[in-house]
């Protein structure tokens, strides 16, 4: 085993437990902090895959944003800051019975496949290439984004004011 | 080098626990979160294929970034949601959300 593997399995348990930690806690501030800590595994894995941009972008939008959203939610509905007695509900059993079977399939399907892959570095201009992409051949769905987190910006506002 | 098996086996763990987070959580937040853990998965899984099957191209980084922006506009839009919710039924558990149940 190479020490680039023995890596690539810390922050791969790290991500993996954090997200068991995600589901499986009662508490939910407790939760959202695992959450945070999955976010940074997964931001590690995509530095192995040697997608700095993303690794970068995943630190920012999910580390930087969106647990600072989901923290403030939890702390705007009070009461939920306490550690709950009962945060399953009634599927709960069957839900993992669906969860862990779904897990298997996708484990035997990954493994049985002989993947295409191709053994050779990646672009040295990768985040050139992806600016390029962005307005070039993926313009339209660029412009697209845009514009839906323009309407989800103004939606968010809308939906979450207080009305008197 | 590490296998492209294990990056796509680490998704399918993350994928999993996501949806049994959505599935079994009462807390409208909590199904949330385990909805970013499967956003999250896929966006492994295309980066991981981008890197292993096409490594000169970013088709699979610049789906990410797009699976990435899509996800910021539902956290946005969801917990808006959620803290709407709170407001006319002082509660974020998905067991009292009933209004449209028949």
């Amino acid at each position: 085993m190479t020490s680039t593997q023995l890596i690539f399995l810390v922050i791969a348990l790290l991500t993996v437990g954090a997200g068991f930690m995600v589901v499986t806690t009662r508490n939910l501030f407790h939760a959202a902090l695992w959450l945070v800590g999955s976010f940074f595994g997964v931001a590690g894995l995509y530095a192995m895959l040697e997608a700095g941009f993303l690794a970068v972008a995943q630190i920012l939008v999910y580390v930087g944003a969106i647990s600072t959203l989901i923290i403030f939610a939890i702390m705007l509905s009070r009461g939920m800051m306490l550690g709950r007695t009962v945060m399953r509900n009634y599927q709960w059993a069957i839900s993992a019975v669906v969860a862990a079977g779904l897990f298997v399939l996708l484990v035997i399907v990954v493994l049985q496949i002989n993947w295409p892959v191709v053994v050779g570095p990646v672009s040295e201009t990768a985040i050139a290439d992806i600016g390029s992409a962005l307005v070039g051949e993926y313009l339209v769905p660029f412009e697209v984004v845009s514009v839906l987190l323009l309407a989800a910006l103004m939606g968010a506002i809308m939906i979450a004011r207080e009305r008197q | 080098m590490v296998p492209l098996s294990w990056y796509l086996i680490v998704g399918a763990a993350l994928f999993s626990l996501g949806l049994y987070g959505a599935l079994s959580r009462r807390n409208s937040i909590a199904v949330l979160m385990g909805v970013e853990l499967i956003l999250n998965a896929v966006n492994l899984n295309l980066i991981a294929f981008g890197r292993y099957v096409i490594p000169l191209a970013v088709t699979g980084q610049v789906f990410a970034l797009f699976v990435l922006a899509v996800a910021a506009a539902e956290a946005a839009v969801g917990l808006a949601l959620i803290i709407a919710i709170y407001r006319s039924r002082d509660s974020v558990n998905l067991e009292d959300v009933d209004l449209m149940k028949g």
